[in-house]
């Protein structure tokens, strides 16, 4: 137990962030050139400022005709998406392990807004999944992998809350936590997740043909 | 433009689908999904079907979607799912019979009209998606009949409705003769080299618009605009190979469009009242010819005449009495912005303008546009059937009291006078054009 422990929480980690940083970067180079060789017009129209102005408008909430419409959608979204990315980055225990290793250490959330926080993550997943079995217009585009990817990013607040609260098999938890934690890493670049990387692209690009050519707002 | 529904059921029988289809054989449909998707796609293609989370969120976009009761083969990225995710997750193995549904959705069941590109929270250009089925089954000679139709006009003559050399000059002449009887010094400038703006049209109004042509004249000569409308190919401005995926012939036939206004030496291109046309010209047509923005000054007739206005060069007698709604051409205003400009006119024009919902940039489409109308009687009522959200949108105008609308384009009103009939709207539809000309101060 105790080698396995060390293999996901050592050398694991390492593969999985080398895959992830690495897996976004070749993505992203990737992507440029093949737009550059077979996509031209993009870097043709591109657009700062309308890129900005749209994307600015999609990420702060109810600032799109789309939004308003889907009011418990858009509260539920933003808070996923916020929690998805703070509550790692700033657990207390996560930065326990980092000040261990490395002797570096910064802000950290407390453990009950932490637990609050990843129970939203959680929350808002079955929120997912219920609207993916329910609304028949989401179940139509439904395919397995869409489950799959809820279940990847599910698992490692399921898991980590399991482990905080020491419920039953918590090591076990823990290692599994690890684990997961490390598979949605490297699934980031390489699966529908890759929107993490793409979405101010495509935004920004919409929002130039929106804003610069067509002198109309897309939102 | 009305033409007898031949169809009303489900089951739609085109010559152009079927004959099409009886040729393709599983190599062939192989190869060729595949060239295009190797030769002409790349990152856009790529990213949009990666990222794509299979939310649903365009769904409520889609006046397919929503006039068939939030039927879910209907929503944008439905559709995607039965076209371009299919081809794409096969690696081109489809069947003939695929295809020939493929084509449909992306021909008859959408209009482009990008209203789910300002839906989906990833910017993910839909329209892109289909319009690239689309063209894959122009590769494979799979397109509806009626349209393909058209692009052989586009091909032989190049205008859309056949129309012979000698017959558009001849067409012209009637209409200055015509509007003569109201203004004895009128002219219809043909071929005047040097003139400030070149007037151009789509085929259809020679063919059976043409007092849209005399409406324009009028309005020109009392502005004292100097204008002209060529002798040659290129006056025709209309496009519906963008529409069927020929995108050499959509190139070859902007290039005509562009050479006949160089040639003649004028400032600036005026086009008449038509979104599609605009949208070839304005933003596709240029870019398959290499040029980021349109190589000589275009504008829409929303916008020329809201300069005559807002110029006091076109006065207006007496405004129009019934209270009108406007309605927004996606390739106006989704495609260029044109709303305020639409509603200045309205307003200068028209006593009272009472607003649809949704409206601007949001507004539903008329479900006639991106080449649909086009595809002929055999999928009238695909679109009639597939808009009634469009007839709520109007009914509800006409119940603050609107009683004509206005289209400032031409598909919007073959669109829009089909749904007003079939639902029994009993409203009249009216250019940006026959307004003015009704209104207007005209000279002795």
């Amino acid at each position: 137990m105790h080698d396995i422990y060390n293999f996901v929480s050592g050398p694991l980690v390492w593969v999985s962030f080398v895959l992830f940083i690495g897996g976004c970067i070749y993505r992203l180079i990737s992507m440029a050139a093949l737009a550059k060789k077979k996509d031209p017009v993009v870097y043709d129209y591109m657009n700062l400022r309308y890129a900005l102005r749209s994307i600015f408008h999609w990420i702060i909430p109810f600032r799109s005709e789309n939004m308003k419409r889907h009011p418990v959608f858009t509260i539920v979204t933003f808070a996923f998406h916020i929690c998805l990315i703070l509550v790692p980055l700033f657990l207390f225990a996560h930065i326990i392990l980092i000040k261990e290793s490395w002797n570096i250490s910064w802000w950290f959330l407390s453990d009950s807004t932490a637990d609050v926080m990843t129970l939203i993550v959680v929350g808002s997943c079955i929120y997912f999944l219920v609207r993916r079995i329910v609304q028949p217009e989401v179940k139509f585009l439904t395919s397995p992998s869409d489950y799959l990817i809820l279940a990847i990013v599910a698992a490692p607040f399921i898991t980590g809350f399991w482990t905080y609260h020491q419920f039953a098999g918590h090591k076990v938890m823990g290692i599994i936590h690890i684990l997961s934690g490390e598979i949605m890493l490297v699934a980031i670049p390489f699966t529908r997740l890759s929107h993490m990387i793409f979405f101010a692209f495509t935004r920004g690009y919409m929002g130039s043909e929106f804003g610069a050519i067509r002198h109309v707002k897309d939102w | 433009m009305a033409e007898p529904a031949v169809n009303t059921t489900k089951q739609i029988t085109d010559e152009g689908l079927v004959k099409g289809a009886s040729k393709l054989t599983p190599e062939k449909i192989e190869q060729v999904i595949n060239s295009v998707i190797k030769a002409e796609t790349g990152a856009r293609l790529k990213t949009y079907v990666d990222i794509c989370v299979h939310c649903g969120l365009c769904s409520e976009a889609c006046h397919f979607y929503l006039s068939h009761d939030n039927d879910p083969k209907f929503s944008p990225a439905g559709k995607v799912k039965q076209t371009i995710w299919e081809i794409l997750n096969k690696k081109g193995k489809v069947d003939a019979e695929f295809i020939k549904r493929a084509s449909e959705i992306a021909s008859t069941e959408c209009n482009l009209c990008r209203r789910c590109a300002m839906y989906c929270p990833f910017g993910i250009d839909i329209a892109y998606l289909l319009i690239t089925m689309r063209r894959i089954c122009h590769k494979l000679g799979v397109t509806p009949q009626y349209i393909q139709d058209t692009a052989h006009s586009h091909s032989a003559t190049m205008n859309q409705m056949w129309v012979k050399d000698d017959e558009w000059i001849d067409c012209l002449m009637w209409q200055e003769d015509e509007a003569r009887g109201e203004i004895p010094n009128i002219r219809i400038p043909i071929e005047k080299e040097g003139a400030e703006i070149y007037y151009s049209v789509i085929g259809p109004e020679p063919k059976f618009r043409a007092q849209l042509i005399y409406q324009a004249a009028v309005i020109m000569h009392a502005a004292g605009v100097d204008w002209t409308m060529p002798a040659t190919p290129g006056w025709d401005n209309s496009d519906m190979c963008m529409f069927t995926g020929d995108f050499e012939m959509m190139a070859r036939l902007k290039k005509v469009h562009y050479e006949s206004a160089s040639r003649l030496k004028v400032k600036k291109i005026v086009m008449g009242e038509c979104g599609h046309a605009f949208r070839s010209v304005y933003d596709v047509g240029n870019r398959a010819l290499g040029w980021k923005m349109p190589p000589i000054p275009m504008v829409h007739a929303i916008e020329f005449y809201y300069e005559l206005i807002k110029d006091g060069k076109i006065k207006i007698a007496k405004k129009y009495q019934k209270p009108v709604t406007f309605h927004d051409p996606c390739n106006t205003v989704r495609g260029r912005g044109l709303h305020e400009m639409g509603r200045f006119v309205t307003n200068a024009t028209c006593e009272k303008l009472i607003e649809m919902h949704p409206n601007r940039e949001h507004n539903y489409c008329c479900s006639a546009g991106g080449g649909v109308i086009n595809c002929g009687p055999p999928y009238k009522m695909t679109r009639v059937d597939g808009n009634r959200i469009k007839a709520e949108q109007l009914f509800a105008a006409k119940a603050k009291g609107a009683k004509t609308i206005i289209a400032p384009c031409h598909n919007c009103h073959g669109g829009l006078e089909d749904i007003v009939h079939h639902y029994g709207l009993d409203m009249d539809i009216k250019f940006l054009g026959d307004i003015i000309y009704e209104t207007m101060e005209k000279p002795e």
